[in-house]
């Protein structure tokens, strides 16, 4: 089974992690890869926000935006 | 798929019911949730000068950026934005500067009052003076200003951007520290009664997740970097976050549920904490639970321990605005 490789900026921890998932993976899958509760996140690809269950691309890059409110 | 709402755009929000909806049909989903909540509560009436705590955070920017839109359309409703400035230094300047960028774009007045001038400390020299956990005293002296500058400032009502995460927290810390009399000053309509020494604070996002509001402020141009207080790792209200999350993705709609009970209750809750009146602080004449209201005490500590614990900082203790 082939691999994808995506760009991911964790907005939260400022912090940029390049992760290799399995083909035909879906944002869920990069979430629980990076142990991220996704009640706790936006995901946008681009300048466009994309569900739980979007597929990703090879060379997708991909921005976790927290939700939680800064005080 | 596309948007569940009929059109043929992608979506890009699920909804907690599980119905997906495109950009245009979420952004039509929240104001109209936004609006029914303001209905459904009586939050605002046909004719109102409206001041809205902006703090320059999503949360307080989305209910400025609605309440403006609301204010186009029923010209006899005024807005006004009120920042505190609370001296947090590398947070709040920051997002001080976005609430001062989106009011000169939307030409809304921005009055803005500093901990500094007004109380003669910034919070983070506070903090160096006083062992106390710092949302406590800062929250003290941010609902006391923003109370005091409200009337100074003739508004009818002030709203705040608190959301259903941040009700859901609020209830459960109470019930946890068994504050449940706090309790019943929460809901929509904060506080136990209409007294004239409250400006009635009003909370429009009520029913809206942080997520939906999170979602709503991206699509609007509203999300900013994000940005913590550095205070707020250290709080109960973080712990309690955490696990409510937690619950939501194991059991969704649980913070629902927590709200549509504590609805149910709160009229209860309410009647039975009504009996004590509201006084007068005997120092600054603003209301308070007690006869010396918690900024005033909070101050009057300051001014006792700048002197014992940084006499070479006494002059400090000059400054303090009692």
């Amino acid at each position: 089974m082939g691999k994808i490789k995506v760009s991911v900026f964790i907005d939260r921890e400022s912090r940029n992690a390049k992760l290799e998932l399995a083909n035909d993976s879906i944002v869920s899958d990069l979430l629980k890869e990076l142990k991220i509760n996704p009640v706790t996140v936006i995901v946008s690809r681009g300048n466009e926000l994309i569900l739980e269950d979007e597929t990703l691309n090879d060379k997708d890059e991909i921005r976790i935006l927290s939700v939680i409110s800064g005080g | 798929m596309n948007c569940l709402n009929c059109c043929s755009e992608k979506p890009v929000i699920a909804l907690y019911s599980g119905e997906k909806l495109c950009k245009a049909h979420f952004t039509g989903y929240f104001e109209a949730k936004v609006f029914k909540t303001i209905s459904q509560f009586g939050l605002i009436e046909k004719e109102e000068s409206l001041g809205v705590a902006l703090s320059g955070g999503k949360d307080s920017l989305t209910v400025l950026h609605i309440l403006n839109k609301l204010s186009k359309q029923n010209p006899k409703i005024k807005i006004n934005a009120i920042a505190i400035d609370e001296g947090i230094h590398g947070y709040r300047d920051k997002t001080l500067e976005k609430a001062r960028d989106f009011c000169n774009k939307n030409n809304i007045n921005l009055h803005v009052f500093s901990y500094k001038e007004e109380f003669g400390l910034a919070l983070d020299e506070m903090l160096k003076i006083l062992d106390v956990k710092p949302c406590s005293i800062c929250g003290v002296f941010r609902r006391y200003l923003l109370n005091k500058k409200s009337k100074e400032l003739k508004l009818t009502k002030l709203a705040t951007g608190h959301n259903l995460d941040d009700e859901c927290q609020s209830i459960l810390m109470n019930q946890m520290k068994n504050n449940v009399q706090l309790s019943a000053r929460l809901g929509p309509k904060v506080g136990l009664a209409q007294d004239d020494k409250f400006v009635q604070r009003i909370k429009p996002l009520y029913l809206c997740t942080e997520k939906e509001v999170t979602a709503y402020a991206f699509i609007n141009g509203l999300l900013d970097d994000f940005n913590e207080c550095p205070n707020v790792p250290q709080s109960f209200r973080a712990h309690v976050r955490d696990m409510l999350n937690s619950l939501e993705q194991k059991f969704p709609g649980t913070k629902y549920s927590a709200i549509n009970s504590f609805l149910q209750t709160l009229p209860l809750l309410k009647q039975q904490f009504n009996a004590d009146a509201i006084k007068v602080c005997a120092k600054c004449s603003e209301p308070s639970a007690n006869d010396i209201c918690s900024a005033c005490v909070y101050l009057e500590r300051l001014k006792n321990e700048v002197p014992q614990k940084y006499p070479k900082k006494a002059k400090l203790f000059g400054n303090l605005k009692i």
